[in-house]
């Protein structure tokens, strides 16, 4: 890491010489040190839309995530452009324990420059537990504001004030299943939900398992489940009851809820349905939300309910395609009324320094130029809100899928409601009781009523 | 420096009025030298001055008097790459390599010093370091659990409150209390049964190598390791077992078990990793105590007529009984702050959270200080019956002796 920030700083100073006059001649000055030979990507870069920035020469911006290995190589190096435009240097922290320790730095007086929030319940905490996090400078609004649609710049608002703009996304609303399987077996692609459960009784018929799921992730066990709530609540009484929820202006022991616990519980608590190749009911507890969805490779299930990145998780040699070993669909309505809603996270960019270095790679996080620096270099498994992404430079076309769903106008987004919640049920009770709801079969009124008596 | 410094408090009687007395004129031969150099004194002072400094700063800031407001160097508080942290490590022990030379160069050097002095600048850093890092971390730990979940108001009692009467809070005492229960039983039991058997044996080596082995292992990686023991599969076709406890359930002809899922049974499991663990730190130990019974001792009950299990309950474990206490106690007191076992295994899912690690979702997942807090101070509380037990075991072996 140092060699590589010395590397980048000498490669920095030279460039800064004759700025406007070489620049290409010093792209080569960014890849990790190596030679790896893929600076022309980096020396290509277009200067011209980083000049807002001015010339931050010699400045450095600490960046601290969630996001570690393998995919923070993809994050790094879609900095480079930034980098050779401007001469400042990110210096990039990813760590798994992001969540704990952010309030830590941040109470000892340590926070870095920037944190990428993978939650706003996150950032809703740290914002008023700490009051450390800067608010939002008006370019982030303007960026925010042209290239989001209007709940985006919500989702990182704390008490009325703009703090974060969103970074990367995904979109939860799929069903992994196999091409291949389906069309051996003659099954079709379900548009509803009750083709789907037709589709998954038509399975047991034939003598298999539809579904297999897993909700285990070390201590955020149960957060799979938590997602199945809400798309289903998203399509069940549509987005207006889905906000009445997550804010708390119906108790989360409301009937609508439990119809909503009760509906996926057909699916989930159904041994009929599950869990292909993992075991009964109780097993969906014990797999990781890693190995929930691989037994569709086996043809030991067909179904499988989980975000756009779970493709990170097929095996290696495993096509993702339309036509090829898996794909996914959208998550079939259950009523007309509400379009076709979907149901989807991101990560936020809060600052804790306002020097203009920092302000100015803010602002260029929320910029479609990064989006599709991003899009450029990252592999499968990444997109953004960003409306001016341009999807084509997506490599997955699951990735590609998600794109277009999140740019559609028509599309009903929303954020994926426990990370909007507090969290004492967010990332606590609603996870624990939708594990005890699978893993001890506690009814469905007792796990409603304990997210609700444990609701700050 | 000068001798006639008037804010140096006079610790020498025989003072000289040469400031040039150097390390030269040191009689090297003498235990105490009656005439030093009055530089050495002066940095004598000077460690103990900034040592009760130190102290009074960290005092005040704990009475919530005064915090000093100082910015550190970025290169001290925060270090990110590996170079830098390790840079950080050596500059920590070349600080205490350098205060530790100086301490006992100046004990020898300065002239007529008093043992209180003496004392201060030897106690002195050890007393800054234990205030800092122990008792100042204890006392602020104390004080959060009074407060709410971001320390600001004072709540009295309330996170007891809540740690004794919510559900969830019950489950996670009563989990520990089995742990403490049941850990140091049974491991110090097999440890000393296998010590007996295993002792003068042919295999004695090896068999207590293959017991030991666990101790070497870390707790994540013991966890890692049951967990694939436990791992489950379903009885379906072409799916295979792979792990070997239920393998083992298959091949007798049962179905195989959900180890880690079903409580209170799963907490047992939990349990058995930390005995595996364990059993073979209490095996060395006993081991060591047995082999220094005295042979008289044995010969004479034997021509007493004692032999079998006679022996054992009559010669050999009131013969170890220090090293069974030390053994038992330090279980114990393992076993109440265990955390790696059931954060790896589950997480604290399936009712298996203990107290340590409840304290760490509370105070870093939840970010509820004021509970977390509490929870530790739960946990120190425990202890306290143990090493208070454990310290008044050793006084009376002393006594014996």
């Amino acid at each position: 890491m140092a060699f590589r920030t010395t590397w980048r700083g000498a490669a920095a100073v030279t460039c800064g010489v004759g700025l406007s006059l070489v620049l290409a001649a010093c792209g080569g000055g960014d890849d990790d040190g190596g030679d790896d030979g893929d600076g022309a990507a980096a020396g290509d870069v277009d200067c011209s839309a980083y000049e807002q920035y001015g010339d931050l020469e010699g400045t450095q911006v600490t960046v601290y995530t969630s996001i570690v290995a393998p995919e923070d190589a993809a994050h790094i190096e879609s900095y480079a452009p930034f980098e050779e435009c401007t001469g400042a240097t990110i210096v990039y922290e990813g760590s798994a324990e992001f969540e704990a320790q952010i309030v830590v730095r941040v109470q000892s007086g340590n926070p870095p420059d920037i944190a990428y929030f993978p939650q706003p319940g996150l950032l809703q905490t740290v914002v008023r537990d700490t009051g450390a996090v800067l608010e939002a400078p008006d370019t982030i609004v303007e960026n925010v504001e042209s290239y989001w649609s209007e709940e985006w710049k919500g989702y990182g608002t704390v008490d009325d004030v703009f703090y974060a703009a969103p970074l990367g996304a995904n979109v939860k609303s799929f069903v992994w299943y196999s091409p291949t399987a389906f069309e051996e077996a003659g099954y079709e692609i379900p548009q509803t939900w009750d083709e789907m459960i037709e589709l998954s009784d038509q399975i047991v018929a034939d003598g298999g398992k539809p579904w297999c799921a897993g909700i285990g992730s070390g201590d955020a066990t149960g957060w799979p489940a938590t997602d199945w709530m809400e798309d289903v609540m998203l399509r069940e009484h549509g987005p207006d009851v889905y906000d009445q929820w997550y804010t708390h202006e119906i108790p989360f022991n409301d009937p609508q809820v439990g119809d909503v616990l009760e509906r996926v519980g057909t699916i989930l608590k159904n041994d009929d349905y599950v869990n292909g190749g993992l075991g009964d009911v109780t097993s969906i507890a014990s797999t990781t939300f890693q190995d929930g969805g691989l037994p569709i490779l086996q043809g030991q299930c067909f179904m499988h309910r989980q975000a756009s990145f779970y493709q990170a998780n097929w095996p290696e040699g495993t096509e993702v395609a339309e036509d090829g070993d898996v794909f996914a669909f959208y998550f079939p309505p259950i009523s007309e009324d509400f379009g076709r809603p979907v149901l989807g996270g991101a990560e936020f960019v809060a600052a804790f320094t306002d020097r203009p270095e920092v302000q100015a790679f803010q602002a260029f996080l929320a910029s479609p130029e990064w989006a599709n620096a991003k899009a450029e270099v990252s592999p499968p498994g990444w997109v953004s809100a960003n409306t001016e992404l341009d999807a084509s430079l997506l490599v997955s076309p699951i990735d590609q899928l998600a794109a277009e769903i999140l740019a559609d106008p028509e599309t009903v987004f929303r954020f994926d409601a426990s990370d909007l919640m507090p969290g004492e049920v967010g990332s606590g009770s609603f996870w624990t009781e939708m594990t005890n709801w699978i893993a001890n079969d506690k009814p469905d009124g007792e796990v409603l009523d304990a997210i609700e008596a444990s609701w700050p | 420096m000068s001798d006639n410094d008037p804010d140096r408090p006079d610790l020498g009687s025989g003072s000289s009025s040469t400031a040039t007395a150097l390390r030269e004129d040191v009689p090297v031969a003498a235990p105490r030298p009656p005439e030093g150099s009055p530089v050495w004194t002066g940095v004598l002072v000077a460690i103990g001055a900034i040592t009760l400094l130190g102290i009074l700063v960290v005092v005040a800031s704990l009475a919530g008097l005064w915090t000093p407001e100082f910015d550190w160097p970025s290169w001290l508080v925060s270090s990110v790459t590996a170079v830098e942290k390790f840079g950080l490590m050596f500059f920590a022990i070349i600080l205490f390599v350098a205060v530790m030379t100086l301490i006992l160069l100046a004990v020898d050097r300065a002239r007529g010093v008093r043992n209180w002095a003496v004392a201060l600048a030897f106690l002195g850093p050890m007393g800054l370091m234990l205030i800092f890092g122990l008792i100042y971390p204890g006392v602020r730990t104390i004080r959060e659990s009074f407060f709410d979940r971001t320390s600001t108001n004072y709540v009295g009692f309330d996170n007891y409150a809540t740690l004794f009467t919510e559900d969830i809070f019950q489950i996670v005492l009563r989990n520990t209390a089995i742990w403490v229960f049941i850990v140091p039983i049974v491991s110090t039991f097999i440890g000393l049964v296998y010590a007996v058997l295993v002792d003068r044996t042919r295999f004695e080596a090896i068999a207590k190598g293959l017991v030991f082995l666990p101790m070497a292992i870390s707790m994540v990686g013991a966890s890692i390791i049951w967990k694939f023991v436990y791992e489950y599969r379903p009885d379906q076709e072409g799916v295979e077992q792979i792990g070997l406890a239920n393998q083992l359930l298959v091949w007798v002809g049962q179905e195989p078990y959900q180890f880690l899922i079903t409580a209170p049974w799963n907490t047992v499991f939990l349990i058995a990793v930390m005995i595996w663990i364990q059993s073979g730190f209490a095996m060395t130990v006993l081991s060591a105590a047995i082999k220094a019974i005295p042979d008289d001792i044995t010969e004479a009950a034997r021509l007493d007529g004692v032999s079998g299990f006679g022996m054992f309950r009559y010669v050999t474990v009131p013969s170890i009984r220090p090293a069974f206490v030390v053994v038992f106690t330090t279980i114990a007191i393992g076993t109440l702050k265990i955390f790696d076992i059931v954060r790896t295994m589950t997480g604290g899912n399936f009712n298996t959270s203990v107290v340590a690690n409840e304290f760490y979702t509370q105070s870093f997942r939840q970010f509820n200080i004021g509970l977390g807090a509490a929870l530790a101070v739960v946990l120190f509380v425990l202890v306290i019956p143990i090493v208070v037990y454990n310290v008044r075991q050793l006084r009376l072996s002393e006594d014996v002796r």
